[in-house]
């Protein structure tokens, strides 16, 4: 019985499919978390001109691989909503595979780099800065790791040509969860 | 019309549902209407349990030191407990399940003619979800150290500071539950939006849709566009109390000003969260009763859009006295006293809809017409509030205290009980006893405002909230004060007394109530146009919308109202 599908999920009176309206209004919640974590985080970052000094102890060169790894993982998840759109389930699966590689290369370049700044002393109570950079960093890491679990889950179904809009719709959240780490980037690396 | 038929096929099919098994169809259900009243259900049992706390600290209050009836003698330390947990259960674990879950599951698919939300089992996701944060708030009250004491609202350092609060485990465990009842809603209010936006009966237009679902929808928005900063700053805060980070620490470079930002930003927002459902159904309930159209629909949801965007720009008005800059104290004093224009203009329009109409005063509409009239007692004293130099004096005095229950108390319980009262026949298919309902009205009103205008004076005469014993300060202890505390203290135990009548008639009319019939108040919205209560699929065949929901009393139609789904030309 649960898997009927209710006549209030068929139904698209805005003319625009249900899980993806979903997707969006999943997205706005999602952005007032992080605004909030990062409006917090800058306006103490101003208040505090002893943190650039901190921030000048991450590395900028890592942060930039990541960023190039999610970008060409978001790459990975637009092909798989082209390989979808044109019904093709086993490549748009294969796709979100490949994406979710490049979360998981994300995540580990980022355990080396936080293992080696704890090494060095810079742990989640050295100063105000390092408070927002794990929290805020570690924050956004739970995003990929859910993001990936669920890619897992939309390509297993994928693969077997069902619920193909899925693809789309995940891809949708990837892409916010890269675009928060365009935010994060400049704000816990680059600015010194 | 392709889809129409499969439509109806669908509907048939659903009605012909095998029998369940009791855990099926009341625990693990996703049918819309089980999980409105297994929140409706939740956040009644947690009203009981918040109303007792309420007497055990008025009880204190009134004879402090003496041995509450029921309780024992009140410790301070259980006293902040108890005040923490009273302000916390009734907003957010009644006031948010009973106005937005309860109401917006039951109500959502039945007045926008589909069969379920549009993902039942995220919808009852969500419910368990809550559920679980309920449990976790009732265990964090008996854990070493007892329930959290920080108030509500967890200011820091004091909520953050264990050696301060006193409550090591009850903090930990009340911000986990105030965290994931958040996670529930979050969840349940993409559901609403996305069901009301998307999931419409053939034919109904936006401006179709009944105003108590509009309500819900800008309700659900306002919350999911107002907690997340609350939700970074319980994760925030949570680190500040595990990991010894410092967030809201000045000592380790924080700002524990920059909590109180977070929290009112949702905080502000939040009283119209729950204060949009229930004037909601006040205006479901004035048409109904007064037999006329609601005087300007349209206006009322500009209204409501506008309230909606104001309420994000007032929240500094709770921390004049927090330190900020007096320059931006006039900005919020500014923007404070704007948005009670359009509140006042929901009101005023209400009171045009009940102009010239042929009121019937059930006990529906008396609920409903007492809504308007405490409300506004709550929406004047807070102009006083809004205003930054006024509110250097009634700060933290009962002063607001007796503000936020003229606003609280019709939202959480006079709305409620005027929504439970209306919808009662629908959600069980039997009529509530009207004399039993009016008896409980007047013995639940009249308490009331005994309770909460004596706290006015008090207020007035600076008496301090978060005092447990006012006996060691010679000018709070006169006689003429402790008289009224004691009169506010008398008349809550008087109207919890007259809440055994609610309880009476609710459990008596479940039995043995007259039928209802399909729809015993004549009403237009599509509830009413299906069996009470609604089957499984909601209807046999489902309906198609000619007509807003507000046609009452149309010159040359037959009868006083003309349901939605009735065919025929518009009159407009």
């Amino acid at each position: 019985m649960s898997d009927v599908k209710t006549i209030a999920t068929q139904r698209s009176a805005m003319n625009i499919p249900t899980g993806r309206l979903a997707v969006w209004w999943v997205l706005v919640s999602e952005i007032v978390i992080f605004g909030g974590i990062l409006a917090s985080y800058t306006m103490h970052r101003m208040a505090h001109a002893d943190w650039a000094e901190q921030a000048a102890h991450t590395n900028m060169w890592i942060g930039a691989f990541n960023t190039f790894v999610l970008l060409t993982s978001s790459l990975f998840a637009v092909l798989a909503h082209q390989a979808a759109e044109k019904g093709n389930g086993k490549k748009a699966s294969r796709l979100l595979w490949m994406t979710i590689g490049g979360g998981a290369v994300f995540l580990t370049v980022k355990s080396f780099e936080w293992t080696g700044e704890i090494r060095h002393g810079f742990t989640i109570q050295s100063s105000g800065f390092w408070s927002y950079y794990y929290t805020a960093a570690g924050v956004h890491a739970f995003h990929v790791i859910a993001g990936m679990c669920l890619m897992a889950w939309v390509a297993g179904t994928a693969a077997k040509n069902q619920e193909l809009h899925r693809v789309e719709n995940v891809g949708i959240y990837w892409h916010f969860v890269d675009i928060v780490w365009i935010f994060l980037f400049p704000l816990l690396y680059i600015a010194k | 019309m392709a889809e129409h038929t499969l439509e109806q096929a669908h509907a048939g099919a659903g009605h012909g549902h095998p029998k369940q098994s009791f855990f099926h169809k009341y625990l693990w259900s996703t049918d819309h209407k089980m999980i409105a009243l297994q929140y409706t259900f939740t956040g009644m049992a947690l009203a009981m349990i918040g109303a007792f706390m309420a007497y055990v600290f008025r009880m204190q209050l009134a004879f402090p030191g003496a041995s509450v009836p029921g309780y024992g003698v009140v410790s301070p330390g259980e006293y902040n407990a108890l005040v923490t947990n009273h302000g916390s259960i009734m907003i957010f674990w009644v006031a948010m399940p009973v106005l937005i879950a309860g109401f917006g599951n039951f109500l959502i698919p039945l007045m926008v003619g589909c069969d379920d939300m549009v993902f039942p089992r995220i919808n009852r996701l969500s419910y368990q979800i809550f559920l679980l944060s309920a449990l976790i708030l009732l265990v964090s009250l008996f854990v070493p150290g007892g329930g959290f004491g920080g108030a509500w609202t967890a200011y820091p350092p004091l909520a953050a500071v264990a050696k301060y609060n006193l409550t090591p485990w009850g903090s930990i465990l009340w911000l986990l539950a105030v965290a994931l009842e958040f996670v529930a809603f979050l969840l349940g209010g993409i559901n609403f939006i996305t069901t009301a936006m998307n999931s419409r009966a053939p034919g109904m237009k936006a401006f179709d849709v009944p105003i108590v679902v509009w309500m819900i929808v800008v309700a659900s928005l306002l919350f999911m566009a107002s907690v997340g900063p609350l939700i970074a700053g319980a994760v925030m805060m949570m680190f500040d109390k595990t990991i010894g980070t410092g967030f809201f620490n000045p000592a380790k470079g924080g700002d524990p000003v920059l909590w109180q930002h977070l929290f009112w930003f949702f905080g502000h927002p939040e009283v119209y969260v729950v204060f949009l459902p229930a004037i909601g159904i006040v205006a479901e309930i004035i048409t109904v009763f007064a037999r006329k159209k609601m005087f300007g629909y349209k206006m009322v949801i500009y209204t409501t859009i506008a309230t909606g965007v104001l309420s994000f720009f007032v929240w500094a008005h709770h921390q004049f006295v927090a330190g900020i800059d007096p320059r931006m104290a006039n900005v919020f004093t500014v923007t404070t006293v704007l948005i009670s224009i359009p509140v006042g203009e929901m009101l005023f329009v209400y009171i045009a809809t009940l102009y010239g109409g042929s009121i019937r005063l059930a006990t529906p509409m008396l609920w409903a017409l007492a809504f308007i009239a405490e409300f506004l007692i709550g929406g004047v004293t807070g102009i006083y509030l809004g205003a930054s130099g006024a509110d250097i004096f009634f700060h933290d005095t009962y002063f607001v205290v007796a503000h936020f229950h003229y606003t609280f108390f019709p939202i959480a319980i006079i709305a409620v009980f005027a929504g439970l009262s209306y919808w009662f026949p629908k959600m069980f298919g039997r009529m509530m006893n009207d004399t039993l309902g009016k008896i409980h009205f007047w013995g639940t009103i009249i308490p009331f405002n005994f309770i909460f205008i004596p706290m006015f004076i008090l207020g007035l005469a600076g008496e301090h909230r978060r005092i447990f014993d006012y006996t060691n300060f010679p000018e709070l202890a006169t006689p003429g004060l402790q008289a009224l505390r004691i009169t506010s203290t008398v008349a809550l135990v008087v109207m919890l007394l007259f809440q055994f009548v609610f309880l009476i008639n609710f459990i008596w009319s479940l039995r043995r109530g007259p039928k209802a019939g399909k729809n015993p108040w004549k009403a237009n919205t599509l509830e009413w146009t299906t069996e009470s209560p609604p089957p499984h699929g909601n209807w046999q065949e489902m309906p198609v919308v000619h007509r807003g929901p507000y046609e009452y009393s149309v010159p040359g139609h037959p009868t006083d109202y003309w349901p939605q789904n009735e065919p025929g030309e518009a009159h407009s």
